[in-house]
């Protein structure tokens, strides 16, 4: 039996506001408990909400940045249900009445392909504070600082068919609310989370099987991970003979696996309704259009711009674009490159970012923006390479050399004398010592032994100190050999 | 000619002030003659939760200062009470519940704030059905209040303590919040004037919700003239609130003597439905006068408006079910003892911090909220509330006020109608109407049945709050009811 | 209109309030009084009509200023608290 997976993802974006959606408390990360919670947010008798601008603002970018539609008029519900971590015994969200309805997402699969993912929907609501049940014999211990910070989450179309599709749409959302400024993205401190609602159905019919929710997968691997487990999980109960619950289940990662939660002992009956508190939300035209003239240049129009101005592929363009610093740093090394045709080295930069600097980068877990080699500094890096005076190979350890101390590229290439020798007499010389110092391995060579050629460049390299220009080394190896 | 101390409490705000303005009398001398009043009927009537004397006594002495620094204004040392609904920082605040018996506020609600900044002097707060749910002030976990003017009978509710703290003389006015009549109600049978505002135009911010969409915060006074000095002050715009109106407010002291000729006055067929029959003449009798006065008298019909007690009763349940999900015994308020586990914790707790009229709208605000019955309850009352709405705003093309009764019966024994909700909820059944249109009303005392007040009531379109109290003053120009003291508080 | 303990019980546990089983037909009956009083509510014909959540018509709402103007106050507020510990609220521990 072939199976297909049907996924969609719900995302809980915190917007990057000063302030809470319904109170002036602020929303900074890592405060003391309880010190950024006032009356409003701890549900105080005789309290009321009122509405932060800039989460709206924020809510329509992320709705214009997806071609969705804006809501002229939208509605704040009250989701009704106890748990300690909800002073007011309700969340404000919205139900029927969204701000932004509608709407794609498009993500670029393993094999070049593009596939567009549908948004259902993204409305605004409020976070719940933190529940921690570690530590306290018996007891849970609740923070409400992060009470009242400003979501939105967003739903896709199951639109998904794999857990690498549903990664590449997330990772998507994460490059494209950072793009648009709203949110900082930062998954392992919870401004962005992911559910996922996965079912399995016999590949060829329509209807969608069974479907379960899993919650708070807070990275892409453990999106992945929970996602296939899921999917093997479900598909092996139908093929027993079971039946997939409807149900809630937590990832587990230490074990790789997801669990039912417990707590649940009947589907919480939400019982939404209009908050009469709030008044409904009125947006009109002129207001979506200042927040539209606010929209930055977007991942995949940069990408296609890049594509377009250096010539990159699709591949490296997206790589490029994954945020819009790192492809803000890639243009200006390009463009220094190359005065006139930016096209000409293109391919070098890019290969140099996403290769060796990207390398970097993950080595000291530092985003582009904490680089310790500026974009001009990688630029005359390059054009030693492409002048021959190092090799791409020597470039590599120098580009460390100058991440490490701090230094130009000029500087380390002339204190460690690491120019290339170009000088064909210089290694005419080296490889007659080469071929001099190992005449098995010449006479082996004679004998058929081809493999042995590059055994020859080895000992050159090592004799030079790696500085031989291979390519002219190459060509006159080839001719001493041929010679005789 | 001053008054002797021993008659202080006759006095109503406009004559205090003069006094106190005048030099005649200190915000001391009053505040103590009145505190003594409180402390000798508070067994009889039960009318507060909490008397305040240290810190009334405190803001009365500072009242005086200002006088003598020549900064007091006019409402400077006028001594209120709170109904127990209004937050009061660094007092308790019950709500007549177990559910807050202990619970003191860390914020002062902005009808505090606001009267406390004109110089009001709060002498303590006032006793209220539990949550503001009821009619009768019976259900209050502070014990029952009585009526000054007969102590085996109610005094009305939720608002029954104010009621009958201005009644007894106690205090010349009293703050109190009506959600389907619990300001009017209580008003028209303890023979006092109350005044519910349009919806937005007082701020909810630390006035502890009931049903959001209906609440409104307001005054009993003994005059319309005492209303129109302490709501101004009361009234505008609360950035804190969302639902806060942002309009000017006038000032409604200087619309009080408008001569009412041409004035249209509607009556309404449905509010003589259901209504004793010894109040009927009373009514009758204050639209003669109204007429005598220029008004001119038309009858209008609702004809939605019977269904108002049944909305009312969807509607507010299901609001309050939602508002009062906060009391879990987590971060304030009461806790049960040992809780077992959360679950435990929450339902004890709530269980017994609760009485039973606020359980059982709960218990009704939950199920008409529920899947499956949503539609069928909810969303039906809305709509009836919408065709009620524009019923009103219908009658208001053709008239300038609706007249009419503001309670069937005066006010009943204590103990009457506890046995059945329904027959204590239909006590609104005059007053609900304003409540889900948003509009102001006022009840006025119009004379006695059997020694017991009666009240008539006026309700407008939204925002014409001082056309109301024009009315309602023209019309106790013309009458005494209003200066009528229950026996035993003169 | 009848209500079955069964919903009472369920509407129970959905508002979080404890009740005995000797309460249970006592709310069940008050419960179907209400609701009983309630059904006239079908009589009125709705349709085509938008269902009214605040009274006053027009009211938009208003958005704030994205500021921080409070402060921390937890020593203030957490004087009501039933239980608290090192700043943090104190519940029987959540089993998920």
């Amino acid at each position: 039996m072939q199976w297909e997976s049907v996924i969609g993802l719900e995302i809980h974006a915190q917007l990057s506001t000063r302030s809470k959606i319904f109170s002036a408390s602020a929303t900074a990360y890592g405060a003391p408990p309880n010190t950024q919670a006032n009356l409003v947010d701890l549900a105080y008798p005789g309290v009321l909400p009122v509405l932060n601008a800039e989460a709206v603002r924020m809510a329509v970018k992320f709705g214009l940045a997806i071609n969705a539609r804006v809501a002229r008029r939208s509605v704040f519900a009250r989701k009704n249900y106890f748990y300690p971590d909800l002073p007011k015994g309700y969340q404000i969200s919205q139900y029927e009445l969204p701000i932004v309805a509608g709407g794609a997402i498009d993500i670029l699969l393993e094999d070049g392909s593009l596939r567009r993912i549908g948004v259902t929907r993204a409305h605004l609501e409020e976070d719940a504070g933190k529940s921690m049940h570690e530590g306290l014999a018996g007891l849970t211990a609740v923070d409400l600082n992060r009470a009242g910070t400003p979501l939105i989450e967003i739903v896709s179309e199951p639109h998904m068919r794999s857990a690498k599709e549903a990664v590449a749409y997330l990772k998507k959302v994460h490059t494209l609310v950072r793009y648009l400024g709203i949110c900082d993205g930062n998954m392992q401190e919870g401004s962005l989370r992911c559910d996922a609602n996965v079912s399995v159905r016999p590949q060829g019919i329509g209807r969608l099987g069974t479907r379960t929710e899993t919650k708070n997968l807070n990275s892409f691997r453990y999106v992945e991970r929970a996602i296939n487990f899921e999917i093997a999980r479900q598909i092996e109960l139908l093929e027993s003979g079971g039946r997939v619950v409807q149900e809630t289940r937590l990832y587990d990662s230490e074990r790789g696996e997801t669990r039912s939660m417990r707590s649940k002992e009947e589907a919480n009956d939400y019982r939404y309704f209009p908050d009469p508190d709030l008044l409904p939300l009125e947006i009109d035209q002129p207001y979506v259009d200042a927040v539209a003239a606010t929209l930055p240049e977007l991942p995949d129009q940069k990408a296609q711009r890049l594509m377009d101005e250096y010539g990159l592929s699709g591949y490296d363009a997206g790589v490029l674009t994954a945020s819009a610093e790192l492809a803000d740093y890639f243009e200006v090394v390009a463009r220094g490159l190359s005065a006139s045709d930016v096209k000409e080295h293109a391919k070098v930069a890019a290969n140099a970012v996403m290769g060796e600097l990207a390398g970097l980068l993950n080595r000291d877990g530092v985003e582009i923006g904490g680089s310790r080699v500026r974009p001009a500094s990688l630029t005359a890096l390059l054009r030693r390479v492409l002048d021959d005076t190092i090799s791409g190979k020597i470039a590599k350890d120098v580009l460390e050399a100058m991440w490490d101390e701090g230094r130009e590229a000029d500087a380390i290439i002339d204190a460690r004398g690491l120019t290339q020798i170009t000088d064909e007499a210089a290694i005419e010389r080296a490889i007659d010592a080469a071929l001099a110092a190992n005449p098995k391995q010449l006479a082996d060579y004679r004998a058929g032994k081809d493999k042995l050629f590059g055994f020859f460049i080895g000992q050159v390299m090592k004799a030079t100190g790696g500085k031989a220009n291979p390519a002219r080394l190459n060509v006159l190896l080839k001719r001493k050999l041929a010679q005789g | 000619m001053s008054r002797g101390v021993s008659d202080l409490h006759l006095a109503d705000v406009a004559q205090l002030s003069a006094q106190l303005q005048s030099g005649q009398l200190s915000s001391v001398e009053l505040t103590q003659a009145l505190l003594a009043r409180i402390e000798q009927h508070q067994r009889e009537l039960n009318a507060f939760i909490t008397i305040s004397a240290d810190s009334a006594l405190q803001e009365a002495a500072r009242a005086d200062e200002r006088r003598r620094h020549g900064t007091a204004g006019a409402l400077t040392g006028i001594p209120i009470a709170h109904k127990d609904i209004f937050c009061t920082a660094g007092e308790k605040t019950t709500c007549g519940s177990r559910m807050l018996a202990d619970f003191v506020s860390p914020y002062d609600a902005t009808v505090v704030q606001r009267l406390r900044a004109a110089g009001a002097v709060m002498l303590g707060k006032t006793n209220m059905d539990e949550f503001a749910m009821g009619s009768s002030n019976e259900s209050s976990h502070f014990g029952p209040v009585r009526n000054p003017w007969n102590p085996a009978r109610v005094p009305g509710g939720s608002s029954g303590g104010s009621a009958a703290a201005v009644a007894a003389r106690l205090v010349p006015a009293a703050t109190a919040t009506d959600t389907g009549g619990s300001i009017r109600q209580p008003a028209a049978l303890c023979g006092v004037t109350g005044i519910k505002p349009t919806y937005g135009r007082v701020s909810r911010y630390g006035m502890v919700a009931f049903a959001s969409s209906l609440d409104q915060g307001g005054l009993i006074t003994r005059s319309a003239h005492d209303a129109a000095l302490l709501l101004a002050q009361m009234a505008g715009f609360d950035e804190r609130d969302s639902t806060s109106v942002e309009l000017p407010v006038p000032d409604y002291a200087a619309s009080l003597e408008q001569p009412l000729k041409g004035l249209k006055v509607g009556v309404l067929r449905e509010f003589f439905d259901g209504l004793d029959e010894a109040i009927e003449p009373l009514i009758r009798a204050a639209l003669a006068l109204l007429h005598a006065q220029g008004a001119v008298i038309r009858e209008v019909s609702l004809p939605h408006l019977p269904l108002s007690v049944p909305v009312y009763y969807v509607v507010a349940p299901a609001e309050c079910s939602s508002n009062l999900a906060r009391f879990d015994g987590v971060r304030y308020g009461y806790r049960c003892e040992a809780p077992r586990d959360l679950t435990d914790l929450y339902q004890r707790s709530r269980a017994h911090g609760f009485g039973a009229e606020v359980k059982r709208r709960i218990m009704i605000g939950t199920y008409v909220l529920s899947a499956g019955y949503y539609d069928a309850y909810y969303l039906k009352a809305q709509q009836v509330r919408a065709l009620i709405s524009r019923d009103f705003e219908q009658a208001f093309h053709e008239v300038d006020v609706l007249v009419g009764p503001t309670t069937p019966t005066t006010a009943f024994e204590l103990g009457a109608k506890t046995h059945d909700p329904v027959t204590m909820y239909l006590n609104d059944i005059y007053t609900i109407g304003a409540n889900l249109a948003g509009l102001p009303a006022i009840s006025v005392p119009c004379g006695f049945v059997g020694g017991l007040p009666a009240g008539l009531q006026i309700i407008g379109p939204h925002f014409c709050e001082a056309r109301l109290l024009n009315v309602a003053h023209r019309y106790q120009r013309e009458t005494d009811w209003h200066q009528r003291a229950p026996r035993g508080f003169l | 209109m009848s209500i079955e303990h069964s919903d009472v019980e369920s509407i129970a546990r959905l508002a979080r309030l404890a009740l005995t089983a000797e309460e249970i037909p006592q709310s069940a009956q008050e419960l179907a009084r209400i609701l009983g009083m309630v059904e006239q509510l079908k009589r009125a014909d709705t349709a085509g009509v938008t269902p009214m959540s605040h009274p006053l018509p027009g009211q938009r709402q208003r958005l704030r200023t994205d500021a921080v103007t409070e402060t921390d106050q937890h020593e203030l507020y957490q004087r009501n608290a039933p239980q608290v510990q090192a700043g943090l609220y104190l519940v029987p521990r959540v089993v998920e």
